[in-house]
């Protein structure tokens, strides 16, 4: 007998029935998270037809593989970490690294790198919440991510839009999370730096004292 | 503490993971450091624009290429007996 298959219920619930054969449950965990993962890949390839092909590869591996799926990780954690895994072949593609591994290529050195800076530091304009509301937000926030490196966006976006962990963030790309760490620090003082400019009030601009100690 | 210490442990501040011994300096630096302040509060709120960005929909046509290629695999793994 077949249950109906429920907006309630939990993604855990789903995948039970779907390595039952349910393929109503299998498809309602599709719809559930392909937006996540297709918007995951839209920001880290910023190329429709690669994220088609890339969402669309994620979920028949999911499919493929939902029998080896233990839930160590919750489902949205291992979903997103297959998602990045094709997301980073057709990065690693497009610049002709095919034969470098995972490791290789996303991890060179990060200790020499200098913190940035903060140099426009203003209170914004409006509220985050206002600003959502707002038609040209989703353009500024693309393109101020588009502008950072590479390895600086995935990682601010696997661990602050997507909600990771560090020590998922630096797993699902093969990093160190002390690596990860500094990254996500470049990232997000960048993405301030950026929005502030667009934000922030000039009226309310702030100048840090070279020598500020306390 | 400096601001330059402030900045490598923002992270942690930010996301509420940093030691109390160090989350205290942190604040006392902050009471007396209005740059320092309104940097911390523009990460946040930079984390938060992210966070409740619009998600991206998907084409529709797309959507049932994707749906029928599930399918597919699906029949193909579950053969009807």
């Amino acid at each position: 007998m077949q249950r109906l298959v429920t907006p309630e219920l939990t993604d855990t619930e789903l995948v039970q029935r779907a390595k039952a054969g349910d393929l109503a449950a299998f498809e309602a965990l599709t719809t559930r998270h392909e937006r996540r993962v297709y918007g995951l890949a839209m920001r880290m390839l910023r190329h429709e037809e690669d994220a088609e092909d890339v969402t669309q590869q994620t979920f028949l591996s999911v499919l493929e593989n939902l029998e080896n799926f233990r839930g160590e990780a919750s489902f949205s954690t291992w979903l997103l970490r297959i998602a990045t895994h094709a997301a980073l072949k057709v990065i690693r593609k497009r610049k002709g690294l095919e034969v470098v591994s995972l490791e290789e290529a996303t991890e060179p050195p990060d200790h020499s790198e200098a913190i940035p800076h903060p140099e426009f530091i203003a209170d914004w304009r409006q509220s985050p919440e206002q600003l959502v509301e707002t038609r040209e937000i989703r353009r500024l926030l693309d393109e101020a991510l588009a502008r950072l490196d590479e390895k600086h966006r995935i990682v601010f976006l696997l661990r602050d839009v997507e909600g990771l962990s560090i020590r998922e963030t630096a797993e699902s790309l093969g990093l160190s999370e002390g690596n990860t760490k500094v990254r996500l620090l470049r990232a997000r003082l960048q993405l301030r730096e950026q929005l502030t400019q667009t934000l922030g009030d000039p009226a309310t601009q702030l100048v840090r004292s070279p020598h500020h100690q306390h | 503490m400096k601001c330059e210490e402030l900045l490598k442990m923002l992270n942690e501040y930010v996301d509420g993971t940093v030691d109390p011994a160090i989350c205290e300096e942190f604040e006392k630096h902050m009471a007396g450091c209005n740059p320092c302040q309104v940097v911390v509060d523009n990460i946040r709120k930079t984390i938060t624009l992210y966070k409740a960005g619009q998600p991206y929909e998907l084409p529709i046509k797309f959507r049932e290429n994707l749906h029928n290629a599930l399918r597919e695999k699906w029949k193909e793994k579950h053969p009807a007996r």
